[in-house]
């Protein structure tokens, strides 16, 4: 089946005074419909630039794609012009992030926002518009939604600004959903409840949500696919279940014991990866984690290794995984055990 | 057992607002500390956790109740015995790029405490302490005459905690320190901490609201719902065994880092959110968002009730 | 062709502090405003012009046949020409000394008529901002009343009572000028007294001296730097206008204002007396305008990349 969208080979540079700054170094990944694609890394990775490639969204200069097909529904959406991207930005495409402050217009009225680009897309009526908007704050958990409609975005706090914003992108009724980190800026029991609209929506419309995010806790909840992105490269992807419970890049072991589970206790140290991620002005010969990584090889410092693919759609960008390599078992201590049988996952 | 090194009691800081309003930012706060412990301060932003470290560290003043710090009243003290206090009582703040001052090079940012109480004698003395404080944070000696841009969060977290020990405290308030911070330099600056903590017999009052890291490095546990602590006791109490309502629900609301989790457990997430203190009303503060609410909690304040093994908490429920 | 072989797949022992190396070439925020500024078209020509003009104010009298003041009535109002490449004023002065002597006196007044009122500004300002409470009420207030005057007509009411000359227009300038910057600067120290870094000074036991001087100052210097720069052409105007309507500096002493004075009062006979000193005021007024704004925003750390 043809995927909704597909990337391949995605490479995005940014110009800055010391030189060329490789962001993304070859990103390939696909979004099937109905599915969730989390992306998930750490600042600097290369996430949200990749994002923000697909969208057309990215300032250029100084960002400059350098290479590498993006289609969506099978059309080459990097050759499109602004105007066209437009129309799929406010239909195809709809996108939260994470500053919702930065994206609502503070002069505007949230009714007025939402009801703009109703009307724009769908050519209902503005009585038809101003119902469809209250009825998207009513099923984003909004209290007293035609109240809200009335009010300006810096009235409402934090939690209600990014449901508002959520509102707005659900509206157009896209096909897939863009989500940078959104809720990184709220509190836990806030976060909860957005995590729990964007898969109630996801539920209801069969939208394919493309979702970005540096918290293991919130890519276990979301996940249907899992690409895990260092340096600019993704360096394993697998199913959800897959890559929690059978990761194979030192990498995601590094991510999943960051973590502290609930038996850790401070006599154990936690399992952290050593120094910081590297600077893509100058980017490592060979595997970009090498500087960090406690199990490099001769050959990681050497050449950039490939990516090893296994049958169940498990594919990782490791030395390790060569047959020549030492056998390397994941540290024990950061993998999360599975709580249920194959069958019951069915 | 050690001995206490902080002993808050009554702890009240009001804020004004437009000169009419009060906003009570912390309302009636206790707790104590022992030596080389952490008490872990979690709620969600706005609940006058920070309020609460600042309020110690003396950049604000209390508005009622009594510090004990090391056995001695430290509430009312003169301008030289602070500044001696500063020696002891630090910080570590939470944002690494607004908590270094860029027109410094991290060897003026670690050396200003240093500078200012006159921990050395000679130039080369200063010098040399920096570096060492530098190793100590996991640093090298030739980022000393860099400025703090060229860092990135983690390592410019780590020369704050440099700045921080440059005085040699024996108490530490780490405000939010590690939440701006990526999930692997969380644990770096965290297994740092710790390990700090083993050496030189550290106190933390380890400020978050990221629930699985608190847990892992507290002793104790407050948990603060709108400037009041609504649940205090030892961590692993507070985690297994919650009792108030508002701990439940945070509690809940953590996401799981396991797939399987989700599919099991249905979670009913929390609703509502938080609300400024401003002027409150009699009655307990969670009550509006409160699923087990009686007639009674909207009436009268309810009190802290203690039961076994030092667990309290602040509800109708437990009387 | 991959270049690893099979005896590369042996494990490394990794010292960790490879990973915390910093690659990037340093750069302090001084020296990240000088690149920009030498990389900015605009800012080296205005720089050039601006050296130059000092230069000449310098120089150019010192060199010249004639001094200032020297007059010659035989050759009263002669056109330019290569004895006078300016030409001479009605009582033969030569006008490249005067124009010359002028500047020194008229960028004295830019440089002195902005840093001034400046830094008064700063320690009004910056003692208001950062205690706050009664001491910032009545300084605001003050200066709610004074922004309301026109300065214009503050004063020329000042020189009234003053006197003309040099001194006293900078002297009238401080007096009004420092209300501006004040209220820019109480605002800025407010904005950084909360601000971690400064929060962090004070809880190692920093003095009131070394939060407002050491740590919010340096913060707020680029844009002193940038609203001194556009203060001098302010100031220039100024003494130009005073001198203008003759309540400035009086002949035989000279300004670029008196000058255009002068020269006003002959222009439709002798249009050269005014064409010099005017296009000059009005050229170096421009290009320190626009130098200023340059040092904005190489100054701005938004725009920078």
């Amino acid at each position: 089946m043809e995927p909704l969208l597909n990337v391949e080979d995605l490479q995005v540079s940014f110009q800055t005074f010391a030189g060329e700054v490789a962001a993304v170094r070859g990103v390939s990944f696909q979004v099937n419909k109905g599915e969730t694609l989390v992306i998930v890394g750490e600042s600097g990775g290369g996430k949200s630039v990749s994002m923000q490639a697909i969208m057309g969204i990215l300032p250029m200069p100084p960002a400059r794609i350098k290479g590498g097909r993006i289609t969506y529904k099978g059309e080459d959406i990097l050759s499109k012009s602004d105007k066209e991207m437009e129309k799929y930005r406010g239909k195809e495409f709809a996108m939260i992030f994470q500053d919702s402050m930065t994206s609502l217009n503070p002069t505007m009225r949230v009714g007025r926002q939402m009801t703009e680009g109703i009307r724009k897309h769908q050519k209902v009526s503005a009585q038809t518009a101003k119902e469809i908007a209250i009825d998207m704050l009513r099923q984003v958990g909004l209290p007293n939604p035609d109240k809200i409609y009335k009010r300006y975005p810096h009235t409402l706090s934090g939690g209600q600004r990014q449901r508002v914003m959520i509102a707005i992108a659900i509206s157009s009724k896209p096909s897939l959903l863009f989500a940078d980190e959104p809720t990184t800026a709220l509190d836990v029991t806030m976060q909860a409840q957005i995590l729990d609209i964007m898969n109630q929506l996801k539920k209801d419309t069969g939208a394919s949500i493309l979702l970005v995010t540096h918290n293991l806790g919130i890519v276990a909840e979301m996940a249907d696919r899992i690409a895990v992105i260092y340096a600019g490269q993704i360096v394993e992807t697998a199913s959800a279940r897959e890559l929690f419970f059978h990761p194979k890049h030192p990498y995601t072991w590094g991510l999943l014991g960051a973590m502290p589970g609930m038996e850790t206790d401070k006599s154990t140290e936690l399992y952290s990866i050593k120094g910081t991620p590297p600077d893509m002005f100058c980017p490592p010969i060979g595997c970009a984690f090498a500087p960090r990584c406690a199990y490099c090889m001769e050959a990681c410092r050497k050449e950039a290794p490939e990516e090893y693919r296994e049958e169940n759609g498990h594919s990782t960008r490791c030395w390790l995984l060569d047959e020549r390599a030492p056998k390397v078992e994941a540290p024990t201590a950061v993998i999360p055990k599975p709580l249920l049988n194959e069958e019951e996952v069915q | 057992m050690s001995e206490i090194l902080l002993d808050v009691q009554g702890l009240k800081k009001d804020f004004r607002i437009d000169g009419k309003h009060i906003l009570k930012a912390v309302d009636d706060v206790s707790f104590t500390i022992r030596r080389g412990e952490t008490l872990g301060m979690v709620g969600e932003s706005g609940c006058g956790k920070t309020t609460v470290g600042r309020t110690l560290l003396r950049i604000y003043e209390p508005d009622g109740g009594k510090i004990s710090f090391d056995g001695k009243d430290i509430s009312k003290i003169s301008k030289r015995q602070e500044k001696e206090l500063t020696k002891k009582m630090q910080m570590i703040y939470q944002d690494p790029y607004a908590s270094l001052n860029s027109f410094y090079t991290v060897e003026d940012i670690i050396g200003e405490g240093l500078d200012i109480h006159k921990l050395y004698e000679t130039k080369a003395e200063r010098r040399e302490r920096i570096i060492e404080l530098l190793n100590v944070v996991g640093l090298h000696r030739d980022h000393m005459n860099r400025f703090p841009h060229e860092f990135s969060g983690g390592q410019r977290q780590r020369i704050g905690i440099a700045r921080a020990l440059a005085v040699n405290p024996e108490f530490i308030v780490c405000d939010e320190a590690i939440s701006a911070l990526d999930v692997s330099i969380q644990a770096q600056v965290i297994n740092m901490l710790t390990k700090l903590q083993k050496d030189r017999n550290l106190t933390y009052l380890f400020i978050a609201h990221d629930l699985s890291m608190v847990r892992y490095i507290s002793d104790n546990i407050a948990v603060m719902y709108m400037g009041k602590i609504v649940e205090y006791g030892p961590t692993n109490e507070v985690y297994l065994h919650p009792m108030h309502p508002y701990t439940r629900g945070l509690l809940e609301a953590v996401p799981v880092a396991n797939p399987d989790y989700t599919k099991i457990h249905k979670k009913t997430p929390m609703i509502g959110e938080v609300t400024s203190p401003i002027n409150p009303k009699p009655g307990c503060r969670f009550a509006s968002r409160c699923p087990v609410v009686m007639d009674v909690c909207r009436t009268t304040d309810p009190h802290m009730t203690e039961s076994e093994n030092g667990h309290k908490t602040c509800c109708h429920k437990y009387r | 062709m991959s270049i690893v072989t099979k005896k590369d797949f042996v494990m490394v022992r990794e010292s960790a502090g490879a990973a915390d190396s910093i690659v990037r070439p340093s750069e302090s925020f001084v020296k990240s405003v000088m690149r920009k500024m030498r990389t900015n078209k605009a800012a080296v020509v205005t720089f050039s012009y601006i050296i130059l003009v000092t230069a000449l104010a310098i120089i150019a009298p010192l060199v010249s046949r004639y001094e200032f003041d020297m007059t010659n009535i035989m050759d009263g109002n002669k056109g330019p020409s290569s004895l006078h490449w300016f030409g001479t004023d009605a009582v033969g002065r030569d006008m490249w000394t005067r124009i010359w002597v002028g500047a020194r006196v008229s960028l004295t007044i830019g440089l002195f008529g902005s840093i001034i009122p400046e830094i008064l500004g700063i320690i009004i300002g910056g003692i208001a901002g950062y205690f706050g409470g009664v001491i910032d009420s009545v300084t605001m207030r003050i200066i709610d009343v004074g922004v309301c005057i026109p300065s214009l007509v503050y004063i020329t009411m000042l020189m009234l009572f003053l006197g003309g000359g040099p001194v006293t227009i900078i002297a009238a300038l401080a007096m009004v000028g420092w209300m501006g910057p004040a209220r820019n600067v109480r605002g800025r120290v407010m904005q950084f007294k909360n601000r971690e870094f400064v929060l962090a000074t004070k809880t190692l036991g920093g003095s009131t001296g070394r939060l407002i001087f050491k740590n919010i100052m340096p913060n707020i210097m680029g844009q002193l730097v940038v609203n001194i720069t556009s203060g001098i052409p302010a100031a220039i105007f100024m003494e130009a206008y005073l001198s203008f309507i003759g309540m400035g500096v009086q002949s035989p002493m000279t300004s670029w204002g008196q000058l255009s004075q002068a020269g006003a009062a002959v222009f439709r006979i002798y249009p050269y007396q005014l064409l010099f000193p005017g296009v000059i005021i009005s050229v170096t007024i421009l290009m320190f305008y626009i130098f200023g704004n340059c040092l904005r925003d190489a100054l701005d750390p938004k725009l920078s990349n």
